[in-house]
């Protein structure tokens, strides 16, 4: 039987946050956790978590996994239980709407400052704007995000300055864009990101790369913006 | 709301290219000083104070002094700028975080001059 622990709290009823304690057969299946979820789901249905693609895509179960930011379920049961022992909690850092689901306003305002789109004032040309394959090749290892918030979340100056740091996951889409050869507003975006708090509150201690569902290097991306920057103020 | 006028530089940038700088100067004093009294056996006062006479060497120092102040200023700036806030502890927050600053360019400034004293006053 495998122990699960769940955080709980329903902020109508609840008056604090509270561990409840499930057990569960897994008839020896290395199951993903998001499968063990929704078999507690099926014992008590209150428990209240989010998902929707259940298969690393949507970004949508990102949870605290045995102290691990991870997304549920593309993380299996053999790589993250021990003493065959399962803790979930809500990401942490954000607040929680109830048992397993937060609040992410804080983390789409970040996002939301970066100006997450091309930016291009020349006339468009009839068909498209082209890129050679090597333009492109360098947005690699950077489109791929999926705004889980498991890199933001682990990050301690996200912690403390949510409001201010923009925080790994809005850092590598302020580098996707910057790096895109048919961007051309990288100087107004650098300017906005020139102050002691939107870059520079990452000092580099990497949680962000360590918990990545999807193996990206947010760390790489904050050290590019920073060169960038360095480059347009030296 | 934290802005940057309390900051060293004014700007991300610039105090981060402030920190890496003085942290290379300090690096340079400490492999030179550690280095210097390796390769010194019998040291004295008189050679150690032979060594200060120097102006390249008083000059060496007062830029480590300034890079030591800066660097601190910098660093301490970040840590109370990410947990003496008014998201973590209210209005009072700014108070505190404006008196510890308060103290730390005192100190700052007195270290400083003190040691403006100690290499120069001799």
């Amino acid at each position: 039987m495998l122990k699960v622990e769940v955080y709980r709290y329903n902020p109508d009823t609840d008056k604090a946050p509270y561990m409840q304690s499930y057990e569960l057969d897994t008839q020896g299946k290395d199951l993903m956790v998001l499968d063990v979820l929704e078999l507690l789901k099926a014992q008590d249905p209150s428990l209240a978590y989010r998902r929707s693609c259940r298969e690393g895509v949507c970004g949508s179960d990102g949870m605290n996994i045995n102290g691990v930011n991870g997304l549920a379920c593309i993380k299996p049961l053999s790589e993250c239980v021990k003493n065959n022992k399962l803790v979930l909690r809500p990401l942490p850092g954000l607040p929680v709407i109830r048992d397993l689901v937060i609040d992410m306003s804080q983390f789409y305002e970040q996002y939301r400052k970066v100006e997450p789109y091309l930016q291009n004032d020349t006339p468009a040309p009839a068909i498209e704007r082209l890129q050679s394959p090597e333009e492109r090749a360098k947005l690699d290892g950077l489109y791929e995000c999926i705004l889980c918030a498991c890199c933001s979340t682990a990050c301690p100056s996200f912690w403390w300055n949510p409001d201010k740091f923009i925080g790994p996951a809005g850092l590598l889409q302020a580098y996707r864009f910057l790096a895109d050869s048919r961007d051309n507003a990288t100087e107004q975006r650098l300017s906005k990101l020139d102050d002691p708090f939107s870059v520079f509150r990452c000092r580099g201690i990497q949680n962000c790369v360590a918990v990545c569902p999807k193996g990206l290097n947010p760390t790489r991306a904050i050290g590019h913006i920073r060169t960038m920057l360095l480059q347009s103020a030296t | 709301m934290v802005t940057t006028v309390t900051s060293l530089g004014r700007s991300g940038v610039a105090d981060w290219l402030l920190q890496r700088v003085s942290a290379l100067i300090m690096l340079a004093y400490t492999i030179f000083l550690v280095g210097y009294i390796l390769l010194t056996p019998e040291l004295d006062y008189t050679q150690w104070r032979a060594l200060f006479d120097q102006l390249w060497m008083r000059i060496f120092s007062l830029i480590t002094l300034i890079s030591i102040v800066g660097h601190a200023w910098i660093g301490l700036w970040i840590v109370l700028t990410d947990y003496l806030t008014e998201r973590v502890m209210g209005g009072k927050g700014t108070v505190l975080r404006l008196l510890c600053q308060l103290f730390l360019g005192l100190v700052a400034v007195t270290y400083t001059l003190w040691g403006i004293e100690i290499i120069w006053g001799f």
